[in-house]
Protein backbone atom coordinates (compact mmCIF):
# COMPACT_ATOMS: atom_id res chain seq x y z
CA UNK A 1 0.00 0.00 0.00
CA UNK A 2 2.61 2.47 1.02
CA UNK A 3 4.98 1.57 -1.81
CA UNK A 4 2.90 3.00 -4.72
CA UNK A 5 2.10 6.20 -2.86
CA UNK A 6 5.78 6.71 -2.17
CA UNK A 7 6.51 6.38 -5.87
CA UNK A 8 3.61 8.63 -6.73
CA UNK A 9 4.87 11.22 -4.34
CA UNK A 10 8.29 11.04 -5.92
CA UNK A 11 6.91 11.93 -9.33
CA UNK A 12 7.72 15.61 -9.78
CA UNK A 13 4.18 16.89 -10.21
CA UNK A 14 5.29 20.43 -9.59
CA UNK A 15 7.56 20.43 -12.66
CA UNK A 16 4.66 19.25 -14.76
CA UNK A 17 2.42 21.87 -13.21
CA UNK A 18 4.82 24.69 -14.05
CA UNK A 19 5.76 23.47 -17.50
CA UNK A 20 2.57 21.95 -18.90
CA UNK A 21 0.29 24.93 -19.67
CA UNK A 22 2.85 26.97 -21.58
CA UNK A 23 4.39 23.99 -23.30
CA UNK A 24 1.02 22.63 -24.33
CA UNK A 25 -0.03 25.86 -26.01
CA UNK A 26 3.40 26.42 -27.57
CA UNK A 27 3.59 22.92 -29.01
CA UNK A 28 -0.03 22.86 -30.18
CA UNK A 29 -0.12 26.26 -31.85
CA UNK A 30 3.47 26.80 -32.89
CA UNK A 31 5.63 23.68 -33.12
CA UNK A 32 2.98 21.30 -34.40
CA UNK A 33 1.58 23.68 -37.06
CA UNK A 34 5.08 24.36 -38.30
CA UNK A 35 5.92 20.65 -38.65
CA UNK A 36 2.49 19.92 -40.09
CA UNK A 37 3.01 22.67 -42.67
CA UNK A 38 6.31 21.12 -43.74
CA UNK A 39 4.49 17.79 -44.11
CA UNK A 40 1.48 19.29 -45.93
CA UNK A 41 3.80 20.74 -48.56
CA UNK A 42 4.30 17.17 -49.79
CA UNK A 43 0.62 16.65 -50.59
CA UNK A 44 -1.74 17.66 -53.36
CA UNK A 45 -5.48 17.93 -53.68
CA UNK A 46 -7.58 16.66 -56.59
CA UNK A 47 -10.81 18.29 -57.79
CA UNK A 48 -12.89 16.63 -55.11
CA UNK A 49 -10.65 17.99 -52.38
CA UNK A 50 -9.17 14.57 -51.66
CA UNK A 51 -5.63 14.91 -50.43
CA UNK A 52 -2.93 12.56 -51.66
CA UNK A 53 0.77 12.26 -51.14
CA UNK A 54 2.69 13.84 -53.99
CA UNK A 55 6.30 13.90 -52.85
CA UNK A 56 8.27 16.86 -54.02
CA UNK A 57 6.05 17.65 -56.98
CA UNK A 58 4.77 20.89 -55.42
CA UNK A 59 8.36 22.05 -55.20
CA UNK A 60 9.06 21.00 -58.77
CA UNK A 61 6.08 23.06 -59.89
CA UNK A 62 7.08 25.99 -57.74
CA UNK A 63 10.69 26.06 -58.86
CA UNK A 64 10.49 24.83 -62.45
CA UNK A 65 7.03 25.41 -63.94
CA UNK A 66 7.16 28.87 -65.51
CA UNK A 67 3.68 29.87 -64.31
CA UNK A 68 4.84 29.35 -60.73
CA UNK A 69 8.57 29.78 -60.83
CA UNK A 70 8.46 33.25 -62.34
CA UNK A 71 6.46 34.74 -59.44
CA UNK A 72 8.52 32.72 -56.99
CA UNK A 73 11.94 33.88 -58.19
CA UNK A 74 10.57 37.38 -58.58
CA UNK A 75 9.36 37.40 -54.97
CA UNK A 76 12.59 35.89 -53.69
CA UNK A 77 14.73 38.39 -55.57
CA UNK A 78 12.53 41.30 -54.45
CA UNK A 79 12.78 40.04 -50.89
CA UNK A 80 16.55 39.90 -51.20
CA UNK A 81 16.59 43.49 -52.45
CA UNK A 82 14.28 44.46 -49.60
CA UNK A 83 16.78 42.92 -47.17
CA UNK A 84 19.83 44.48 -48.82
CA UNK A 85 18.28 47.94 -48.61
CA UNK A 86 17.66 47.41 -44.91
CA UNK A 87 21.24 46.28 -44.38
CA UNK A 88 22.69 49.18 -46.35
CA UNK A 89 20.43 51.94 -45.07
CA UNK A 90 18.66 50.99 -41.85
CA UNK A 91 21.52 49.44 -39.92
CA UNK A 92 24.20 52.04 -40.79
CA UNK A 93 21.80 54.86 -39.87
CA UNK A 94 21.00 52.97 -36.66
CA UNK A 95 24.70 52.62 -35.91
CA UNK A 96 25.33 56.28 -36.67
CA UNK A 97 22.48 57.46 -34.44
CA UNK A 98 23.60 55.13 -31.67
CA UNK A 99 27.15 56.47 -31.90
CA UNK A 100 25.86 60.04 -31.62
CA UNK A 101 23.52 59.18 -28.76
CA UNK A 102 26.30 57.57 -26.77
CA UNK A 103 28.58 60.59 -26.95
CA UNK A 104 29.58 61.38 -23.38
CA UNK A 105 27.55 63.94 -21.45
CA UNK A 106 25.08 64.46 -24.26
CA UNK A 107 21.96 66.17 -22.98
CA UNK A 108 18.48 65.11 -24.05
CA UNK A 109 19.77 61.80 -25.33
CA UNK A 110 16.85 60.01 -23.64
CA UNK A 111 14.39 62.29 -25.38
CA UNK A 112 15.93 61.78 -28.80
CA UNK A 113 15.99 58.04 -28.29
CA UNK A 114 12.36 57.92 -27.19
CA UNK A 115 11.14 60.07 -30.07
CA UNK A 116 13.15 58.34 -32.78
CA UNK A 117 11.87 54.99 -31.55
CA UNK A 118 8.25 56.09 -31.78
CA UNK A 119 7.46 54.99 -35.39
CA UNK A 120 8.61 51.48 -34.50
CA UNK A 121 5.73 51.21 -32.05
CA UNK A 122 3.03 51.97 -34.58
CA UNK A 123 1.21 49.42 -36.68
CA UNK A 124 2.65 48.87 -40.13
CA UNK A 125 -0.86 49.44 -41.45
CA UNK A 126 -0.84 52.97 -40.10
CA UNK A 127 2.70 53.62 -41.30
CA UNK A 128 1.83 52.35 -44.76
CA UNK A 129 -1.09 54.69 -45.13
CA UNK A 130 0.70 57.66 -43.64
CA UNK A 131 3.36 57.37 -46.31
CA UNK A 132 0.89 56.60 -49.03
CA UNK A 133 -0.86 59.86 -48.26
CA UNK A 134 2.37 61.81 -47.96
CA UNK A 135 3.76 60.50 -51.23
CA UNK A 136 0.53 60.65 -53.16
CA UNK A 137 0.64 63.09 -56.07
CA UNK A 138 -2.94 64.09 -55.21
CA UNK A 139 -2.19 65.49 -51.82
CA UNK A 140 1.15 66.76 -52.88
CA UNK A 141 2.80 67.25 -49.52
CA UNK A 142 6.06 65.76 -50.66
CA UNK A 143 5.80 67.41 -54.05
CA UNK A 144 5.28 70.82 -52.47
CA UNK A 145 8.09 70.14 -50.06
CA UNK A 146 10.52 69.16 -52.82
CA UNK A 147 9.63 72.29 -54.82
CA UNK A 148 10.20 74.45 -51.76
CA UNK A 149 13.77 73.17 -51.48
CA UNK A 150 14.32 73.39 -55.21
CA UNK A 151 14.14 69.68 -56.02
CA UNK A 152 10.61 69.69 -57.37
CA UNK A 153 11.51 68.21 -60.72
CA UNK A 154 12.57 65.00 -58.99
CA UNK A 155 9.10 64.34 -57.63
CA UNK A 156 7.44 61.26 -58.99
CA UNK A 157 4.73 58.81 -58.01
CA UNK A 158 7.36 56.58 -56.47
CA UNK A 159 4.94 54.09 -54.98
CA UNK A 160 3.12 53.67 -58.25
CA UNK A 161 6.00 52.90 -60.57
CA UNK A 162 7.40 49.47 -61.22
CA UNK A 163 10.95 50.73 -61.09
CA UNK A 164 10.66 52.43 -57.73
CA UNK A 165 7.81 50.96 -55.68
CA UNK A 166 9.85 48.24 -53.97
CA UNK A 167 12.67 50.62 -53.09
CA UNK A 168 10.21 53.17 -51.76
CA UNK A 169 8.47 50.53 -49.64
CA UNK A 170 11.81 49.31 -48.32
CA UNK A 171 12.78 52.85 -47.36
CA UNK A 172 9.45 53.36 -45.59
CA UNK A 173 10.17 50.18 -43.64
CA UNK A 174 13.67 51.45 -42.89
CA UNK A 175 12.20 54.71 -41.62
CA UNK A 176 9.86 52.83 -39.32
CA UNK A 177 12.28 50.31 -37.86
CA UNK A 178 15.54 52.20 -37.62
CA UNK A 179 14.84 52.54 -33.89
CA UNK A 180 15.58 48.86 -33.27
CA UNK A 181 19.22 48.74 -34.47
CA UNK A 182 19.74 52.15 -32.92
CA UNK A 183 18.57 50.96 -29.54
CA UNK A 184 20.41 47.63 -29.56
CA UNK A 185 23.69 49.14 -30.72
CA UNK A 186 23.32 52.03 -28.29
CA UNK A 187 22.91 49.54 -25.46
CA UNK A 188 26.02 47.67 -26.57
CA UNK A 189 28.00 50.90 -26.72
CA UNK A 190 26.96 51.82 -23.20
CA UNK A 191 28.34 48.55 -21.94
CA UNK A 192 31.85 49.27 -23.26
CA UNK A 193 33.99 49.99 -20.18
CA UNK A 194 35.06 53.64 -19.87
CA UNK A 195 38.66 52.57 -19.18
CA UNK A 196 39.00 51.25 -22.71
CA UNK A 197 37.79 54.52 -24.24
CA UNK A 198 39.94 56.59 -21.88
CA UNK A 199 42.99 54.48 -22.64
CA UNK A 200 42.46 55.02 -26.32
CA UNK A 201 42.06 58.79 -25.83
CA UNK A 202 45.19 58.92 -23.68
CA UNK A 203 47.02 57.03 -26.41
CA UNK A 204 46.20 59.98 -28.62
CA UNK A 205 43.52 58.65 -30.91
CA UNK A 206 40.75 60.98 -31.99
CA UNK A 207 37.03 60.28 -31.76
CA UNK A 208 36.90 58.64 -35.18
CA UNK A 209 39.88 56.37 -34.43
CA UNK A 210 38.40 55.46 -31.07
CA UNK A 211 35.16 54.54 -32.74
CA UNK A 212 36.81 52.57 -35.52
CA UNK A 213 39.44 50.70 -33.51
CA UNK A 214 37.88 50.35 -30.07
CA UNK A 215 34.10 50.65 -30.13
CA UNK A 216 33.25 49.05 -33.45
CA UNK A 217 35.11 45.76 -32.84
CA UNK A 218 33.43 45.49 -29.45
CA UNK A 219 29.93 45.95 -30.82
CA UNK A 220 30.41 43.59 -33.77
CA UNK A 221 28.45 40.79 -32.02
CA UNK A 222 25.53 43.18 -31.62
CA UNK A 223 25.76 44.18 -35.27
CA UNK A 224 25.68 40.50 -36.21
CA UNK A 225 22.61 40.03 -34.03
CA UNK A 226 20.92 43.08 -35.57
CA UNK A 227 21.66 41.64 -39.01
CA UNK A 228 20.06 38.28 -38.29
CA UNK A 229 17.03 39.97 -36.70
CA UNK A 230 16.73 42.12 -39.83
CA UNK A 231 17.03 39.02 -42.00
CA UNK A 232 14.29 37.11 -40.19
CA UNK A 233 11.98 40.12 -40.05
CA UNK A 234 12.50 40.95 -43.73
CA UNK A 235 11.96 37.45 -45.07
CA UNK A 236 8.83 37.22 -42.96
CA UNK A 237 7.53 40.67 -43.93
CA UNK A 238 4.03 41.05 -45.30
CA UNK A 239 2.01 43.80 -43.63
CA UNK A 240 3.56 46.88 -45.23
CA UNK A 241 3.30 45.62 -48.79
CA UNK A 242 -0.22 44.34 -48.18
CA UNK A 243 -1.33 47.58 -46.55
CA UNK A 244 0.05 49.79 -49.30
CA UNK A 245 -0.19 47.62 -52.40
CA UNK A 246 -2.74 44.96 -51.53
CA UNK A 247 -2.29 41.23 -52.02
CA UNK A 248 -1.28 41.72 -55.65
CA UNK A 249 1.85 43.64 -54.64
CA UNK A 250 1.66 45.88 -57.68
CA UNK A 251 2.37 47.46 -59.98
CA UNK A 252 2.74 44.25 -61.92
CA UNK A 253 4.14 42.33 -58.92
CA UNK A 254 7.13 44.63 -58.73
CA UNK A 255 6.80 44.83 -54.94
CA UNK A 256 5.93 41.17 -54.42
CA UNK A 257 7.89 39.50 -51.63
CA UNK A 258 7.72 36.04 -50.05
CA UNK A 259 5.06 37.06 -47.53
CA UNK A 260 2.62 38.39 -50.14
CA UNK A 261 3.33 35.44 -52.45
CA UNK A 262 2.56 33.08 -49.55
CA UNK A 263 -0.69 34.91 -48.81
CA UNK A 264 -1.82 34.78 -52.44
CA UNK A 265 -0.86 31.15 -52.90
CA UNK A 266 -2.67 30.14 -49.76
CA UNK A 267 -5.83 32.24 -50.14
CA UNK A 268 -5.98 32.83 -53.86
CA UNK A 269 -6.70 36.11 -55.57
CA UNK A 270 -8.88 37.19 -58.43
CA UNK A 271 -8.92 34.29 -60.90
CA UNK A 272 -6.51 31.99 -59.15
CA UNK A 273 -7.99 29.91 -56.36
CA UNK A 274 -6.01 29.36 -53.21
CA UNK A 275 -4.27 26.10 -52.48
CA UNK A 276 -3.55 24.82 -49.00
CA UNK A 277 -0.84 22.44 -50.08
CA UNK A 278 0.86 24.90 -52.43
CA UNK A 279 0.67 27.51 -49.67
CA UNK A 280 2.34 25.04 -47.34
CA UNK A 281 5.08 24.50 -49.92
CA UNK A 282 5.76 28.24 -50.14
CA UNK A 283 5.79 28.47 -46.33
CA UNK A 284 8.25 25.58 -46.23
CA UNK A 285 10.61 27.36 -48.60
CA UNK A 286 10.35 30.51 -46.48
CA UNK A 287 11.12 28.37 -43.45
CA UNK A 288 14.18 26.89 -45.13
CA UNK A 289 15.48 30.31 -46.16
CA UNK A 290 15.08 31.67 -42.63
CA UNK A 291 16.54 28.50 -41.15
CA UNK A 292 19.65 28.75 -43.32
CA UNK A 293 20.12 32.35 -42.21
CA UNK A 294 19.68 31.52 -38.54
CA UNK A 295 22.01 28.51 -38.72
CA UNK A 296 24.63 30.55 -40.51
CA UNK A 297 24.39 33.10 -37.74
CA UNK A 298 24.48 30.58 -34.91
CA UNK A 299 27.22 28.30 -36.17
CA UNK A 300 29.43 30.53 -38.25
CA UNK A 301 29.10 34.13 -37.20
CA UNK A 302 28.33 33.85 -33.52
CA UNK A 303 31.02 31.24 -32.96
CA UNK A 304 33.62 33.32 -34.73
CA UNK A 305 32.53 36.38 -32.77
CA UNK A 306 33.15 34.61 -29.49
CA UNK A 307 36.63 33.63 -30.52
CA UNK A 308 37.25 37.15 -31.71
CA UNK A 309 36.21 38.58 -28.37
CA UNK A 310 38.66 36.36 -26.50
CA UNK B 1 35.61 62.14 -15.76
CA UNK B 2 38.81 63.44 -17.21
CA UNK B 3 39.04 67.07 -18.23
CA UNK B 4 39.44 67.21 -21.94
CA UNK B 5 41.89 69.66 -23.49
CA UNK B 6 39.97 71.07 -26.44
CA UNK B 7 36.78 72.22 -24.76
CA UNK B 8 35.88 74.80 -27.42
CA UNK B 9 36.26 72.23 -30.13
CA UNK B 10 33.93 70.03 -28.14
CA UNK B 11 31.08 72.52 -27.88
CA UNK B 12 31.10 72.74 -31.66
CA UNK B 13 30.93 69.01 -31.88
CA UNK B 14 28.13 68.83 -29.35
CA UNK B 15 26.15 71.35 -31.38
CA UNK B 16 26.66 69.27 -34.49
CA UNK B 17 25.51 66.17 -32.65
CA UNK B 18 22.37 67.94 -31.52
CA UNK B 19 21.71 69.28 -35.00
CA UNK B 20 21.93 65.81 -36.54
CA UNK B 21 19.82 64.15 -33.86
CA UNK B 22 17.23 66.89 -34.01
CA UNK B 23 17.02 66.58 -37.78
CA UNK B 24 16.49 62.87 -37.54
CA UNK B 25 13.89 63.29 -34.81
CA UNK B 26 11.96 65.62 -37.11
CA UNK B 27 12.18 63.03 -39.91
CA UNK B 28 10.90 60.36 -37.53
CA UNK B 29 7.96 62.38 -36.23
CA UNK B 30 6.96 64.53 -39.19
CA UNK B 31 4.68 62.03 -40.98
CA UNK B 32 2.85 61.15 -37.78
CA UNK B 33 2.32 64.81 -36.93
CA UNK B 34 1.00 65.61 -40.41
CA UNK B 35 -1.69 62.97 -39.98
CA UNK B 36 -2.73 64.05 -36.51
CA UNK B 37 -2.76 67.76 -37.39
CA UNK B 38 -4.86 67.25 -40.51
CA UNK B 39 -7.35 65.04 -38.74
CA UNK B 40 -8.53 68.15 -36.94
CA UNK B 41 -9.06 70.21 -40.08
CA UNK B 42 -11.88 70.73 -42.50
CA UNK B 43 -11.79 68.95 -45.81
CA UNK B 44 -10.91 72.07 -47.73
CA UNK B 45 -8.07 72.96 -45.39
CA UNK B 46 -6.58 69.48 -45.64
CA UNK B 47 -6.07 69.95 -49.36
CA UNK B 48 -5.32 73.64 -49.50
CA UNK B 49 -2.57 73.74 -46.93
CA UNK B 50 -1.71 70.29 -45.62
CA UNK B 51 1.19 71.51 -43.52
CA UNK B 52 -0.65 74.26 -41.65
CA UNK B 53 -1.85 73.83 -38.11
CA UNK B 54 -5.62 73.97 -37.65
CA UNK B 55 -6.85 77.53 -37.09
CA UNK B 56 -10.19 78.72 -35.76
CA UNK B 57 -11.38 78.76 -39.36
CA UNK B 58 -10.13 75.39 -40.47
CA UNK B 59 -10.68 73.43 -37.25
CA UNK B 60 -13.19 70.66 -37.68
CA UNK B 61 -14.07 67.36 -36.06
CA UNK B 62 -16.18 66.07 -38.91
CA UNK B 63 -13.80 63.19 -39.56
CA UNK B 64 -14.03 61.94 -36.01
CA UNK B 65 -17.80 62.30 -36.03
CA UNK B 66 -17.99 60.24 -39.19
CA UNK B 67 -15.65 57.53 -37.98
CA UNK B 68 -17.15 57.21 -34.54
CA UNK B 69 -20.67 57.35 -35.90
CA UNK B 70 -20.29 54.96 -38.79
CA UNK B 71 -17.70 52.32 -38.14
CA UNK B 72 -17.61 49.95 -35.22
CA UNK B 73 -14.56 51.51 -33.74
CA UNK B 74 -15.66 50.82 -30.21
CA UNK B 75 -16.13 47.14 -30.97
CA UNK B 76 -12.79 46.84 -32.77
CA UNK B 77 -11.03 48.66 -29.99
CA UNK B 78 -12.64 46.39 -27.42
CA UNK B 79 -11.64 43.29 -29.38
CA UNK B 80 -8.04 44.46 -29.54
CA UNK B 81 -8.03 45.21 -25.82
CA UNK B 82 -9.45 41.79 -24.92
CA UNK B 83 -7.09 39.88 -27.19
CA UNK B 84 -4.03 41.85 -26.10
CA UNK B 85 -4.70 41.76 -22.37
CA UNK B 86 -5.76 38.12 -22.18
CA UNK B 87 -2.81 36.98 -24.30
CA UNK B 88 -0.48 39.12 -22.24
CA UNK B 89 -1.75 37.70 -18.96
CA UNK B 90 -1.16 34.13 -20.06
CA UNK B 91 2.18 34.81 -21.73
CA UNK B 92 3.42 36.31 -18.47
CA UNK B 93 1.95 33.61 -16.23
CA UNK B 94 2.79 30.55 -18.33
CA UNK B 95 6.07 32.10 -19.44
CA UNK B 96 7.20 32.70 -15.88
CA UNK B 97 6.10 29.23 -14.81
CA UNK B 98 7.95 27.56 -17.66
CA UNK B 99 11.03 29.71 -17.14
CA UNK B 100 11.06 28.74 -13.48
CA UNK B 101 10.69 25.03 -14.24
CA UNK B 102 13.43 25.09 -16.87
CA UNK B 103 15.94 27.05 -14.80
CA UNK B 104 15.24 25.64 -11.34
CA UNK B 105 14.74 21.92 -11.79
CA UNK B 106 16.97 19.32 -13.33
CA UNK B 107 15.01 16.67 -15.18
CA UNK B 108 15.34 14.57 -18.26
CA UNK B 109 14.52 16.53 -21.42
CA UNK B 110 15.21 19.88 -19.77
CA UNK B 111 17.78 20.99 -22.34
CA UNK B 112 15.68 19.70 -25.22
CA UNK B 113 12.63 21.66 -24.07
CA UNK B 114 14.72 24.79 -23.51
CA UNK B 115 16.12 24.59 -27.05
CA UNK B 116 12.66 23.84 -28.48
CA UNK B 117 11.26 26.96 -26.87
CA UNK B 118 14.29 29.08 -27.77
CA UNK B 119 13.81 28.21 -31.44
CA UNK B 120 10.50 30.02 -31.34
CA UNK B 121 12.35 33.32 -30.89
CA UNK B 122 13.88 33.06 -34.34
CA UNK B 123 11.34 31.05 -36.35
CA UNK B 124 8.21 33.12 -37.05
CA UNK B 125 4.96 31.42 -36.08
CA UNK B 126 3.44 32.85 -39.26
CA UNK B 127 5.08 30.09 -41.30
CA UNK B 128 2.72 27.58 -39.70
CA UNK B 129 -0.37 29.56 -40.71
CA UNK B 130 -1.72 26.94 -43.12
CA UNK B 131 -1.91 24.34 -40.38
CA UNK B 132 -2.99 26.80 -37.71
CA UNK B 133 -6.04 27.64 -39.81
CA UNK B 134 -6.77 23.92 -40.31
CA UNK B 135 -6.40 23.33 -36.61
CA UNK B 136 -8.63 26.25 -35.66
CA UNK B 137 -11.25 25.08 -38.16
CA UNK B 138 -11.29 21.61 -36.65
CA UNK B 139 -11.52 23.09 -33.14
CA UNK B 140 -14.37 25.29 -34.37
CA UNK B 141 -12.47 28.40 -33.31
CA UNK B 142 -12.33 30.31 -36.60
CA UNK B 143 -13.69 33.84 -36.18
CA UNK B 144 -13.31 33.79 -32.43
CA UNK B 145 -11.03 35.90 -30.30
CA UNK B 146 -9.94 32.69 -28.57
CA UNK B 147 -8.14 31.61 -31.73
CA UNK B 148 -6.13 34.83 -31.73
CA UNK B 149 -5.37 34.56 -28.03
CA UNK B 150 -4.07 31.00 -28.38
CA UNK B 151 -1.80 31.91 -31.29
CA UNK B 152 -0.48 35.01 -29.55
CA UNK B 153 0.31 33.05 -26.39
CA UNK B 154 2.29 30.58 -28.49
CA UNK B 155 3.98 33.48 -30.26
CA UNK B 156 4.88 35.41 -27.11
CA UNK B 157 6.08 32.54 -24.92
CA UNK B 158 9.59 31.96 -26.32
CA UNK B 159 10.85 35.48 -25.72
CA UNK B 160 9.09 35.63 -22.36
CA UNK B 161 10.73 32.39 -21.22
CA UNK B 162 14.10 33.59 -22.48
CA UNK B 163 14.03 36.97 -20.71
CA UNK B 164 12.42 35.69 -17.51
CA UNK B 165 14.89 32.79 -17.24
CA UNK B 166 17.73 35.31 -17.19
CA UNK B 167 16.11 37.07 -14.26
CA UNK B 168 15.13 33.94 -12.35
CA UNK B 169 18.76 32.81 -12.51
CA UNK B 170 19.74 35.94 -10.62
CA UNK B 171 17.46 35.21 -7.67
CA UNK B 172 19.76 34.36 -4.73
CA UNK B 173 19.88 30.66 -3.86
CA UNK B 174 19.59 31.41 -0.14
CA UNK B 175 16.01 32.65 -0.53
CA UNK B 176 14.82 29.41 -2.06
CA UNK B 177 16.85 27.20 0.26
CA UNK B 178 15.60 28.96 3.33
CA UNK B 179 12.03 28.50 2.16
CA UNK B 180 12.61 24.82 1.42
CA UNK B 181 14.10 24.30 4.87
CA UNK B 182 10.90 25.72 6.30
CA UNK B 183 8.99 23.14 4.26
CA UNK B 184 7.39 25.70 1.97
CA UNK B 185 5.94 24.00 -1.10
CA UNK B 186 7.44 24.54 -4.55
CA UNK B 187 4.20 26.18 -5.67
CA UNK B 188 4.29 28.65 -2.83
CA UNK B 189 7.97 29.40 -3.45
CA UNK B 190 7.18 30.30 -7.03
CA UNK B 191 4.02 32.32 -6.46
CA UNK B 192 4.97 34.17 -3.28
CA UNK B 193 8.75 34.55 -3.58
CA UNK B 194 9.81 34.34 -7.23
CA UNK B 195 6.92 36.05 -8.99
CA UNK B 196 7.10 39.28 -6.95
CA UNK B 197 10.88 39.35 -7.39
CA UNK B 198 10.79 39.23 -11.17
CA UNK B 199 8.10 41.89 -11.56
CA UNK B 200 10.42 44.41 -13.24
CA UNK B 201 11.36 41.82 -15.86
CA UNK B 202 7.67 41.04 -16.35
CA UNK B 203 7.06 44.67 -17.26
CA UNK B 204 9.75 44.47 -19.92
CA UNK B 205 8.30 41.26 -21.31
CA UNK B 206 4.86 42.84 -21.23
CA UNK B 207 5.90 45.69 -23.51
CA UNK B 208 7.66 43.39 -25.98
CA UNK B 209 4.66 41.07 -26.05
CA UNK B 210 1.97 43.69 -26.24
CA UNK B 211 3.15 45.75 -29.19
CA UNK B 212 3.27 43.02 -31.84
CA UNK B 213 -0.09 41.65 -30.70
CA UNK B 214 -1.82 45.03 -30.79
CA UNK B 215 -0.33 45.82 -34.20
CA UNK B 216 -0.72 42.42 -35.84
CA UNK B 217 -2.59 42.28 -39.12
CA UNK B 218 -1.80 38.76 -40.38
CA UNK B 219 -3.64 36.59 -37.87
CA UNK B 220 -6.73 38.80 -37.51
CA UNK B 221 -6.93 38.81 -41.31
CA UNK B 222 -6.74 35.03 -41.51
CA UNK B 223 -8.20 33.67 -38.29
CA UNK B 224 -10.82 36.25 -37.33
CA UNK B 225 -11.84 38.50 -40.23
CA UNK B 226 -15.52 38.40 -39.25
CA UNK B 227 -17.30 41.68 -38.57
CA UNK B 228 -17.72 41.00 -34.85
CA UNK B 229 -14.19 39.78 -34.18
CA UNK B 230 -12.12 42.37 -36.06
CA UNK B 231 -9.29 43.99 -34.20
CA UNK B 232 -8.54 47.66 -34.52
CA UNK B 233 -5.61 47.12 -36.90
CA UNK B 234 -7.73 45.06 -39.26
CA UNK B 235 -10.65 47.45 -38.82
CA UNK B 236 -8.54 50.46 -39.75
CA UNK B 237 -7.06 48.59 -42.71
CA UNK B 238 -10.51 47.75 -44.08
CA UNK B 239 -12.03 51.07 -43.22
CA UNK B 240 -9.33 52.88 -45.16
CA UNK B 241 -9.81 50.60 -48.13
CA UNK B 242 -13.53 51.30 -48.12
CA UNK B 243 -13.54 55.04 -47.61
CA UNK B 244 -10.28 55.98 -49.19
CA UNK B 245 -11.74 59.09 -50.78
CA UNK B 246 -13.14 60.39 -47.52
CA UNK B 247 -10.01 62.09 -46.30
CA UNK B 248 -11.41 63.45 -43.07
CA UNK B 249 -12.55 60.03 -42.01
CA UNK B 250 -9.32 58.33 -43.06
CA UNK B 251 -7.11 60.80 -41.21
CA UNK B 252 -9.31 60.63 -38.13
CA UNK B 253 -9.34 56.85 -38.12
CA UNK B 254 -5.55 56.83 -38.40
CA UNK B 255 -5.30 59.26 -35.51
CA UNK B 256 -7.65 57.16 -33.41
CA UNK B 257 -5.52 54.10 -34.11
CA UNK B 258 -2.30 55.93 -33.26
CA UNK B 259 -3.45 57.35 -29.94
CA UNK B 260 -3.65 54.15 -27.87
CA UNK B 261 -0.15 53.15 -28.90
CA UNK B 262 1.20 56.59 -28.11
CA UNK B 263 -0.38 56.49 -24.66
CA UNK B 264 1.03 53.03 -24.11
CA UNK B 265 4.41 54.19 -25.31
CA UNK B 266 4.48 57.20 -23.00
CA UNK B 267 3.62 54.97 -20.05
CA UNK B 268 6.04 52.19 -20.86
CA UNK B 269 8.85 53.79 -22.84
CA UNK B 270 11.16 53.74 -19.85
CA UNK B 271 10.55 50.08 -19.25
CA UNK B 272 10.97 49.33 -22.91
CA UNK B 273 14.28 51.12 -23.16
CA UNK B 274 15.52 49.59 -19.94
CA UNK B 275 14.54 46.17 -21.24
CA UNK B 276 16.31 46.70 -24.53
CA UNK B 277 19.46 47.99 -22.89
CA UNK B 278 19.67 45.43 -20.10
CA UNK B 279 18.75 42.62 -22.48
CA UNK B 280 21.42 43.52 -24.98
CA UNK B 281 24.13 44.16 -22.45
CA UNK B 282 24.08 40.54 -21.43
Amino acid sequence: MSQPTAIARRFPWHILFFLAPGLLIYVTFSVYPLLDTLWLGLFQEDETGQRFFAGISNYQTLLLDAAWSEPFWNALWNNTKFFIIHMLVQNPIGLFLAALLSSPRLRLSNTYRTLIFMPTMLSVVIIGFVWQLLLSPIWGISEGFLYSIGLGQYFDAWLGKESSSLITLALISVWQFVGIPMMLIYAAMLSIPDDLIDASVVDGSNAWQTFWHVKLPLILPTIAMVSILTFVANFNAFELIYAVKGALAGPNFSSDIMGTLFYRTFFGFQLQSGSITMGAAVATLMFLIILVGVMLYLFVIQRRMKRFQL
Amino acid sequence: MISLPGLKHNTGKTLMTHAVLLTYTVIALFPILVIIVNAFKSRKAIFKDPLALPTLDSFSLEGFEQVLGRADFGLYFGNSMIVTLVSLFFVLLFGAMAAWALTEYKFRGNLFLAVLIAMGIMIPIRLGTVSILNLMASLDLVNTLTALVLVYIAQGLPLAVFILSEFIRQVPKELKEAARCDNVSEYKIFFTIILPLIRPAMATVAVFTMIPIWNDLWFPLILAPGESTQTITLGVQQFIGQYVTDWNAVLSSLTLAIVPVLVLYVIFSRQLIRGLTSGAVK
